[in-house]
């Protein structure tokens, strides 16, 4: 099972080298991860998707308590809440594949951020899965580079992650 | 007069040192450096703090380590960048593995260096983090004192464990001086470890415990650090329930008492892993459901409702589920009991313990601890019950690992807490003598006995110099068998005794070896010089005395659970299994 779990640490040099550390020595998945400081200078919060059985999770969890910095930890997708995830494209574009590029990338509602002769670069954001779905869809054009932020999440609702 | 209370005003090496008075700290164990000049020079200054100079670090850091497991307090190593600090590393594993609380100083490379392969640099922050509580680094002077008090009280609370403080060279300097004070609290918003358990699950653990008709209480090394000997001893006494310890667990539950039934797991009883198997309710205080107890975790203990205390919630259902977990401090949780049950009173039906109890009389019966008893060869048990005889019963024993190792746990009969002393989570060899030194030095008066083996005992060996120095008198009892007894003992049993670099050729003459120390060397050879080898050992106070036993290099240690195997399923002999 994929989860999205969300990490307040104390915003400090090494405390993100424990969190992936951990995940390294006791074995468990990173799909991805993303890290950034919060409206509080002195915490950072970070994201990140994992799989694993709920036993796996449970440790994951628990673990990332144990780690000194971290303040809070909460398993998101246990409940309804919301992630998004930002993916730059950058594609070869010429003839008739520009405007085929083109009209994916509004269905998508994506947005073409730089223009060259060649090449068109898009954002588009969303759920892994839309991004997913973009990137197939796009299975006929030539893609040059992708990159992704890796998921952000959020809860719905009043219930908010705070230290 | 108001008179306004001044600060001294102290350099960070100086700091440092009086940091750790402040903290209560007697001895300090290292060895200097160019990273850590400072902080020697400073603690040359003063005497409170005294210094103890071992020969290789990993030996400060295993008796800073025997200290704490004796003491209950944290040690303190001291060692400089580089190579000090990663000859450490094994040290704090050790610890580590253990929940063992101790502050391991290590000096760094002037922090503009940093990053620059510097002579004697190493990331030790990155080295320790896996094998550490946590880690910090000091990066302004000033810093010194309220990060030796978050240090002390990460490594001592909740599930201890060690702490490295990184100090690179230019936080130390003697010119710079900053006022002193030192912190009377921490508080982290991140951290808030102690915990007394929640009321409903005790109740709830209560309740099954009593609804039991074949309970076993199996506790581990949290009921010593816990320091709740007495409360588990208390609690088990009133409900009659037969009683296992874990390796680590040894002396929680005084051994001689009959409701003990012997260590459980790998080398466990017969009766206790018996008893695990079978029983309806495992009551698991301050233990983790290690590999080495719970032998295949699918086949572990069928038909048992698990009762779990443990402080640190990630060590509850990591490898068995438990059905009532209560996280907490096993002192606080275990009192609640015993007022729960003088409250309300309750007792577990008398007709299904008896049974329940006659029924583990007859396996201790059938296979309880036993060896073949011989007059013409030494047996390691045998030497251990000797010892166990010669010293009441009443030493700190610390170990090396291997066979003789797991003759200590099965043979010295521990009544009390924080006197077994070994190395069992990460099965460092090399633990055994300098913890009896940590333990020697605070307790100069107690017998410390370490048993050991020619092979874990040369990879201190040179820790006998440090003895020398400082004089202590530790008993080393070594049980020569001319194999690395354990990995002979695989090797016999799962790859037709080939022993692959498992016979130690060419070992010292182990009686001159200690005599050119300056300690007394005695050689064993023949059951019946053994027991005049003894008296006269433990007659020596003042001096190291090392006994270099000669045993049965064909003994193998049983009972000895069958891999893959449920909890019962055992080895018994060279001949006999379950």
């Amino acid at each position: 099972m994929r989860h999205i779990i969300a990490v307040l640490l104390e915003n400090e040099s090494g405390a993100l080298a424990r969190v992936v550390g951990l995940f390294a020595q006791r074995g468990y998945n990173i799909d991805s991860l993303t890290v950034a400081q919060t409206e509080d200078p002195t915490l950072s919060r970070l994201t990140l998707v994992t799989r694993g059985d709920d036993q796996v999770i449970e440790q994951i969890t628990k673990q990332l308590h144990k780690l000194i910095e971290v303040v809070k930890v909460s398993d998101i997708s246990e409940s309804a809440h919301i992630e998004r995830e930002l993916m730059m494209v950058k594609v070869k574009a010429l003839g008739e594949q520009r405007e085929e590029v083109k009209r994916n990338a509004d269905i998508f509602r994506g947005q073409i951020i730089d223009v060259s002769p060649t090449t068109y670069t898009i954002q588009i954001v969303g759920t892994s899965e839309k991004l997913e779905a973009f990137l197939e869809a796009l299975s006929g054009t030539q893609i040059l580079e992708t990159v992704r932020t890796g998921v952000s999440g959020i809860s719905r609702g009043e219930k908010s992650l705070t230290a | 007069m108001n008179q306004k209370h001044q600060p001294e005003l102290l350099s960070g090496g100086a700091m440092l040192i009086r940091a750790l008075r402040d903290e209560g700290v007697e001895y300090v164990y290292g060895y200097p450096g160019g990273a850590v000049l400072h902080i020697y020079d400073a603690l040359f200054q003063q005497s409170e703090v005294k210094h103890v100079l071992v020969r290789h670090e990993q030996a400060a850091t295993h008796m800073a380590d025997a200290y704490a497991r004796a003491s209950g307090r944290a040690g303190v190593v001291l060692v400089t960048s580089g190579p000090g600090a990663t000859n450490a590393v094994t040290g704090i594993a050790t610890a580590y593995m253990d929940s063992i609380p101790m502050v391991v100083i290590c000096g760094q490379v002037m922090s503009h260096l940093i990053g620059d392969d510097a002579f004697q640099e190493t990331d030790m922050l990155g080295i320790s983090r896996p094998i550490v509580k946590h880690n910090m680094s000091v990066r302004r002077p000033e810093d010194i004192p309220a990060i030796i008090k978050k240090a002390f009280y990460i490594a001592q609370s909740g599930r201890p464990g060690p702490v490295v403080v990184d100090i690179p060279k230019d936080m130390t300097m003697p010119n710079q001086k900053f006022p002193y004070e030192y912190p009377t609290e921490v508080k982290l918003r991140s951290y808030n470890p102690n915990s007394k358990g929640h009321p409903g699950q005790i109740k709830r653990a209560l309740a099954t415990l009593l609804a039991a008709k074949r309970p076993v209480l199996y506790s581990g090394g949290g009921v010593i650090l816990g320091k709740a000997s007495e409360e588990l001893t208390a609690l088990a006494k009133r409900l009659n329930v037969p009683v296992t310890n874990t390796l680590m667990g040894l002396g929680a539950y005084p051994a001689t008492d009959s409701q003990f039934i012997g260590m459980l797991g790998m080398h466990g009883t017969y009766e206790a892993n018996q008893a695990m198997h079978h029983a309806d309710v495992i009551f698991a205080v301050g233990a983790r459901f290690d590999d080495r107890v719970t032998n295949a975790t699918k086949k572990f203990c069928p038909n048992a409702t698990i009762i779990h205390i443990d402080i640190d919630p990630a060590s509850i259902s990591k490898t068995i589920s438990a059905h009532i977990p209560i996280v907490g401090l096993v002192k606080p949780v275990l009192q609640e009991m015993l007022n729960l049950l003088d409250k309300q009173g309750g007792a577990i039906d008398a007709a299904a313990l008896g049974q329940w109890w006659q029924q583990i009389n007859q396996w201790r019966d059938v296979h309880g601890a036993r060896y073949e008893e011989r007059r013409d060869v030494l047996k390691p048990q045998a030497v251990i019950e000797a010892v166990w005889r010669h010293t009441k019963g009443d030493a700190y024993v610390t170990s090396d690992v291997g066979q003789h190792q797991m003759f200590a746990a099965q043979y010295y009969k521990f009544d009390k807490p924080n006197r077994w002393i070994n190395s069992g989570g990460l099965g460092t060899m090399g633990f055994g003598l300098p913890a009896a030194m940590g333990v020697k030095l605070h307790y100069p008066d107690a017998e410390v006995v370490c048993v050991t083996g020619e092979g874990s005992i040369q990879m201190n060996i040179q820790e006998l110099s440090t003895c020398k120095q400082y004089g202590l008198g530790v008993k080393i009892i070594n049980l020569n068998n001319g194999y690395l007894g354990m990995v002979k003992q695989w090797q016999d049993m799962n790859y037709d005794s080939r022993y692959s670099s498992s016979y130690m050729d060419s070992l010292p003459d182990f009686v001159k070896l200690a005599e050119a120390y300056g300690h007394v060397g005695i050689r064993v050879t023949h059951p019946d010089e053994l027991d005049a080898a003894l008296e006269r050992a433990f007659a020596i106070k003042d001096k190291l005395v090392f006994l270099d036993i000669h045993v049965d290099p064909k003994e193998h240690v049983y009972p000895m659970q069958v891999p893959g195997g449920a909890m019962n399923e055992m080895f018994l002999s060279k001949t006999e299994r379950t």
